[in-house]
């Protein structure tokens, strides 16, 4: 049975079409990446499927429970953790916990019971009864995990779980995600913009952008569909070096971004010694540096939607100023 | 509509023991009326004043308002306070909770009445070591009910406000804009009758007048316009801005 069922959703913002008719499926006990640029429309589908904004139109359910018409029901079957941290900074942690608990329906003894359990997976025990004004970006994101957990979801929503935290607990973080997944059969469903994060917790991956999704699969398939390895050659003049390589009938699709060119192609340990061959004065460019590269999520990206994720960021960030101006005017 | 009784207990709970563990917030709250009743009280003991008629002593005029004022500021700031929830994303908690608005609204409500009625008892206290006498002590609980009132009334103001301006930005707009007028106008600190006529006319409209008024007339047995009206406004008040509270609570979107 499917977990989470979205059709067409659509929602408008003043105008602005910021989720854009997306369709998915999320199986039961799968983990689910949403994976794109800040903008893109993750969040809102995220809150959209939580019952915190309304949907334009469209249709979704999750657990079974229709979006639109049983909102409470969606509410009780899923935990959710923010983007921002949604703590009480005046509550300790447990109390953060226990307040959660409560308001989902739990008696007070079975909320205190559940409580302890959960701050065990996320190994927060110590610290349980300081306040949360103490804790760190880290524990502060790793107790909202475990509240999402107190009233045992079927399925889980994270919003960018491993925002802002450093190296070190990012790992930590991905460690409980999978063992929820995996041993308590948590249905997953994140959003992030961190590649490698997609491509070590999601069994499949959806590519957004603008608000629609470009691509799904599971990141094997995804990187596959790119038909093998990315030669990058930094070059002194682009557009001589471009007139060449579109001319190399082995290059599937070439990307140009900062006088870099990404080379898409097969077996790609062969093919850096034709681009050695190229005669630098016929040409009419140097190469400065090369480099080949077995396929990331990365490239995947790039190649559905033309742009790394980071320009994409930054294009998308000029847009929405934009519209702002606009519509302050 | 479904009460969720176990929320309304936690929320309030909630609200509870953030005033215990903020006092510097309740000081900044009570130290305008606690300077008013201190300074006017000393200052003004004794002097004959205008209007006042029933009593020779201000204090006996001065503190319901006083406790009005307690009140109206306490329990606006108490409405809120869904706005610091929003500014601190735990309102977004709040939200995606299986919980329906207007149990969340009731919550809040009894919470910041509860908060609300301790600062003004507090008051209270503190205007009884200053020589203010109450007949018994069936008008002290006839106060509290009355105060309860002026409290959810003012609640409910907030909680309309902090649905409609969304953002703390309008935080100091509203404290200085709603709560000093309606404060002044209410005839807490003067006899309203000492108003030029178009001054008296929109103190009729400030509802804090007829709280004042009503308190007035349990804690010491006097107040200037019909009985009637005093406690019907102040029963009347309550139950608009409550229900529109929860109303637009319930509308807002995080």
């Amino acid at each position: 049975m499917a977990s989470i069922l979205v059709e067409n959703l659509v929602k408008v913002f003043n105008g602005l079409r910021a989720v854009d008719g997306i369709s998915f499926e999320v199986k039961e006990g799968e983990l689910f990446g949403l994976l794109g640029p800040n903008g893109a429309g993750k969040t809102t589908t995220l809150n959209m499927l939580a019952t915190l904004i309304r949907p334009t139109s469209g249709k979704a359910f999750v657990s079974g429970f229709d979006v639109f018409r049983e909102r409470n029901k969606v509410r009780k079957s899923i935990g959710m953790v923010f983007q921002e941290p949604a703590l009480d900074n005046y509550l300790t942690g447990r109390e953060n916990l226990e307040f959660h608990g409560m308001m989902y329906g739990l008696k007070r003894k079975e909320a205190k019971e559940r409580v302890k359990e959960a701050l065990k997976i996320v190994e927060l025990e110590e610290f349980a009864d300081k306040l949360v004004q103490t804790y760190s970006g880290g524990m502060k994101r790793r107790l909202e995990i475990a509240r999402a957990l107190v009233h045992q979801p079927k399925v889980l929503f994270l919003d960018e779980p491993t925002l802002g935290l450093d190296a070190q607990t990012r790992r930590k973080i991905w460690e409980y995600i999978k063992k929820l997944n995996k041993e308590k059969g948590v249905t997953i469903i994140l959003t992030t913009h961190y590649m490698e994060e997609a491509d070590f917790l999601a069994d499949r991956v959806a590519i957004i952008d603008f608000g629609k999704i470009v691509a799904l699969d599971t990141s094997e398939n995804l990187k596959n569909l790119l038909g093998g390895d990315v030669i990058s050659i930094e070059v002194d003049n682009w557009q001589n070096a471009k007139k060449v390589f579109e001319k190399l009938p082995w290059v599937k699709k070439l990307n140009h971004e900062n006088g870099t060119f990404y080379l898409q192609v097969e077996k790609g340990e062969e093919k850096i010694p034709l681009l050695i061959k190229i005669d630098e004065k016929e040409a009419g460019f140097k190469i400065k540096s090369i480099n080949l590269r077995k396929p990331t999520l990365e490239d995947v990206f790039l190649y559905f939607t033309g742009r790394t994720i980071r320009e994409r960021e930054a294009s998308q960030a000029e847009r929405f100023r934009e519209r702002a101006k606009r519509h302050q005017r | 509509m479904e009460i969720n009784f176990t929320a309304i207990y936690i929320l309030w709970l909630r609200e509870m023991k953030r005033f215990l563990r903020s006092w510097s917030r309740m000081v900044s709250t009570l130290i305008m009326p606690l300077f008013f009743l201190v300074f006017l009280g000393f200052g003004f003991k004794g002097a004959f004043i205008p209007g006042v008629g029933y009593t020779k002593d201000y204090i006996f005029f001065l503190v319901p308002g006083v406790i009005g004022m307690t009140l109206i500021s306490t329990s606006i700031i108490a409405g809120l306070s869904v706005l610091w929830d929003r500014e601190f994303g735990f309102l977004k908690e709040i939200m995606v909770a299986p919980v329906s608005r207007v149990s969340i609204a009731i919550g809040r409500i009894f919470g910041g009445m509860t908060t609300s009625l301790i600062q003004a008892i507090l008051i209270f206290l503190i205007a009884l070591g200053m020589g203010f006498k109450i007949p018994g002590f069936l008008s002290f609980i006839l106060a509290l009910l009355v105060m309860a009132l002026i409290s959810a009334g003012f609640i409910g103001l907030g909680l309309i406000f902090a649905s409609i301006f969304k953002d703390i930005q309008g935080f100091g707009m509203i404290m200085q804009l709603i709560i000093m007028p309606l404060m002044f106008l209410s005839g807490a600190l003067f006899p309203l009758s000492n108003l030029p006529k178009f001054l008296r006319y929109a103190s009729y409209l400030d509802p804090l007048t007829y709280g004042v008024e009503s308190l007035r007339k349990v804690l010491v047995g006097h107040c200037f316009l019909p009985s009637w009206l005093n406690f019907f406004a102040t029963f009347l008040f309550p139950i608009i801005t409550v229900f529109l509270g929860a109303f637009f609570f319930e509308k807002s979107e995080i």
